[in-house]
């Protein structure tokens, strides 16, 4: 028995030591490959000419297009385009990739919000050697700003969500409802349609923390201060507020439709006039089009409503960029780079604009064509003006945490209780930045 | 030469015995013991985002101590525990005795359909459920609507325990059952006769008969699913999307350990999570059965 137990022992240590190699290969600074070297536009066209496999990770539906044409015009080069999820699962896919050192994408689609994260993970490649600040003119300042992490670019804009205000022309019509433009007025028309009709409401939530943070964008208010490891979180200032106030008395008076995003309800409600506005980014057509096909030509764009009567104040929801990864699957950052410039500053923008895509570069935003076409889903209206003046008049000076994914994911923990209780939302959105604020500090950041 | 040679004999004859029980232990070792150890030594590590990968000895599980929000997740799924798990084996066992006693018409109809939600895989079962569970577009939506009443949300966060408790009821009455059932079917037919010609009712026969004889079953059927309850994330899990406000990330401590883990990052910490869980269902457990033995 004695023997039994000794044996069983030194496979233990023989195990333990394996796992403790194992971590040793994870720990490994992942800042050597890439952070500092120069490669100059002359390598990137080499290494494209040259050719290779490059594996990328995107959900957004216009790159399959994009990845067709490049391979066409470099045909040496072979890219796998992988959908491994829509925003929080890619992640949690990535980070499982990064944290195993194997497996890693060459290039991966990540969302404004969620690139300081992964930028401070050093899971992402600066690109300041590739000379992507050379390319700062050619990117509206909104989405150049959210590549940015400590004045360090991790990545090339893709998109750009600058909110709009969608709203079901026929439903206003019909009660004689004028659209708003203050969030007053909405306040107004919300309680006027669920009187006129108990079974509509002015728009649907359940607690969104992507959404919550673009209003309070919008409103003025700048919850999350970043400098470093020294954070700030305070939804007590006077941007919040007034959304808190605005959105309290909706849950309160029950005008808000219990129902989440992106859920088949969400799609149903649109087509079937129970939902008569959405506050969101400029993406949003290309979902119109494919999940909402029935309600085509009864909705209509217009400028988001105002917190203050006449400004013209509008924020970003959404958005990503493409980021070249450390230690990626194929290992050729070139290449890589090559791609990115390609799918966001080269030809692929037209191919992803002619695809429905909203652009985040200023030759796009400004061109004449794009600012002139027609949306046949919204009854012919030129809706691009409406976002790229949107664009224009995103409110600077936003940041969002360097753990904005965790943050988020606890949101309907905390801030979702007023959706559901008599917590007030003010009361949840105390509880979602103490909550937030015990992470960061659990994560050695310095959060008040 | 004299100290070596009866050293030669036993290493000699102790490697035969392992030549039969090696590859046995080296699987083992692999798929059973390495995941602990290597989950112990997860625990006593803390990774952050700033600052990297440091020992922390037995932080972690003080940490785990004053956490709320995992005594919270505790606390909820002891009550489903407690509620659930009665429930649900008094009508397993009700049915297995009805199917049991050949008074059923059509048996066998009874004990395939009483079981095939068994075989429904739980993902599915809970999207089915959650399409009932929906107020407005849902069963219960439709059912407001053509009543005229307003039943209440199954989902709101007082309702979502006892929703999930109904669904886990639903999927696993039938392989409880058929636990039940085959305990019930090797009891010898001559004692039931000798029972009837003493006299007995067909209650005398189930209370001095059938459960004594299947009390084992019983009790197997019982430590299944304390385990289950402990473990209980599936359905939780597919029913988030659509309540996102009543089930929480801590709804159950399984959840917990997934949220720390993949939405957190803080895998240590979850590793800690996991293993209390696997030592407060062992005890449980063990002394669930300890009773179930003594009884017998």
């Amino acid at each position: 028995m004695s023997k039994l137990l000794k044996v069983g022992a030194a496979a233990t240590a023989a195990l333990l030591s394996l796992g403790l190699a194992a971590c040793g290969g994870g720990d490994d600074d992942s800042s050597s490959s890439g952070s500092s070297s120069t490669v100059s536009d002359a390598d990137v066209t080499a290494a494209l000419e040259k050719g290779g496999n490059l594996t990328v990770w995107a959900w957004e539906p216009t790159l399959k297009n994009v990845v067709t044409e490049f391979q066409k015009k470099y045909p040496n080069v072979k890219v796998d385009l992988v959908n491994a999820g829509t925003g929080n699962d890619q992640y949690t896919a990535l980070q499982n990739a990064v944290a195993a050192g194997k497996g890693i994408p060459d290039v991966a689609q990540i969302e404004y919000y969620a690139l300081p994260q992964f930028a401070l993970g050093k899971s992402l490649t600066d690109l300041t050697g590739f000379g992507a600040e050379n390319l700062k003119a050619d990117f509206a300042p909104g989405p150049w700003n959210s590549v940015h992490s400590s004045n360090v670019a991790y990545g090339l804009p893709m998109d750009s969500g600058p909110m709009a205000l969608y709203y079901n022309k026929n439903v206003f019509d019909k009660y004689g409802i004028k659209v708003p433009t203050t969030w007053d007025e909405y306040l107004d028309a919300a309680r006027k349609l669920h009187k006129a009709d108990p079974k509509a409401y002015i728009t649907n939530d359940t607690g969104d923390a992507g959404f919550t943070t673009s209003m309070i964008w919008q409103a003025g208010g700048k919850p999350y201060t970043v400098d470093g490891t020294n954070v700030t979180i305070n939804f007590s200032d006077e941007g919040s507020k007034k959304f808190e106030q605005v959105w309290q008395t909706l849950i309160t008076e029950k005008l808000i439709a219990p129902i989440s995003s992106w859920s088949d309800q969400w799609f149903q409600g649109m087509q079937n006039d129970t939902i008569a506005t959405i506050a969101t980014g400029a993406w949003m057509p290309a979902n119109f089009v494919s999940s909402a096909p029935a309600a085509s030509g009864k909705w209509r764009v217009a400028d988001m409503p105002q917190w203050t009567a006449g400004a013209n104040a509008s924020a970003e929801n959404g958005g990503s960029a493409l980021s070249l990864m450390n230690k990626g699957l194929n290992n050729n950052q070139a290449l890589a780079y090559g791609f990115t410039k390609f799918a966001n500053d080269g030809d692929g923008v037209q191919i992803r604009v002619d695809g429905g895509a909203f652009p985040a570069t200023t030759k796009q935003l400004s061109d004449s064509k794009f600012l002139n076409s027609e949306f046949k889903y919204f009854g012919g209206q030129k809706a691009n003006e409406i976002f790229a003046k949107s664009s224009q008049n995103v409110v600077t000076g936003w940041t969002y945490l360097p753990f904005q994914v965790y943050s988020n994911s606890i949101f309907n923990d905390t801030a979702g209780k007023a959706y559901v209780s008599s917590t007030t939302l003010a009361d949840g959105l105390k509880a979602w930045q103490d909550q937030s604020a015990k992470y960061g500090n659990e994560q050695g950041f310095t959060v008040k | 030469m004299a100290v070596l040679q009866p050293a030669v004999a036993r290493r000699r004859r102790s490697w035969r015995g392992w030549q039969f029980v090696g590859p046995f232990m080296l699987i083992f070792a692999l798929v059973f013991l390495a995941p602990i150890v290597y989950s112990i030594y997860l625990s006593l590590y803390r990774n952050q985002l700033i600052g990297g990968n440091s020992f922390v000895g037995l932080d972690n599980y003080t940490r785990l101590f004053q956490d709320s929000q995992f005594w919270e997740s505790f606390g909820r799924v002891a009550i489903f525990l407690v509620v659930q798990v009665p429930i649900m084996l008094i009508l397993a066992l009700v049915v297995a005795l009805a199917i049991d006693s050949g008074r059923l018409y059509g048996k066998a109809f009874f004990r395939v359909s009483i079981f095939l939600p068994y075989a429904v895989p739980a993902v599915v079962a809970t999207l089915m459920w959650g399409f009932i569970y929906g107020d407005q577009f849902g069963l219960v939506g439709n059912i407001n609507d053509a009543f005229n009443i307003s039943l209440p949300n199954p989902l709101s966060p007082h309702l979502a325990l006892a929703s999930i408790g109904n669904i886990v009821t639903w999927e696993f009455i039938g392989y409880n059952m058929l636990i039940f059932y085959s305990a019930l079917r090797v009891i010898p037919g001559s004692l039931y006769e000798s029972a009837a010609l003493d006299g007995a009712g067909q209650f005398r026969i189930i209370r001095s008969i059938k459960l004594p004889a299947i009390r084992g079953a019983l009790s197997i059927a019982t430590i299944f699913s304390i385990i289950g309850s402990f473990q209980l994330f599936t359905e939780p899990v597919i029913l988030q999307p659509l309540a996102p406000n009543a089930i929480t990330t801590y709804f159950t401590p399984n959840l917990y350990a997934y949220q720390l883990s993949f939405s957190g990052q803080q895998y240590n910490y979850a590793a800690t999570v996991a293993i209390i869980m696997g030592i407060i269902t062992m005890v449980i457990a063990y002394v669930v059965q300890l009773r179930g033995n003594r009884e017998s």
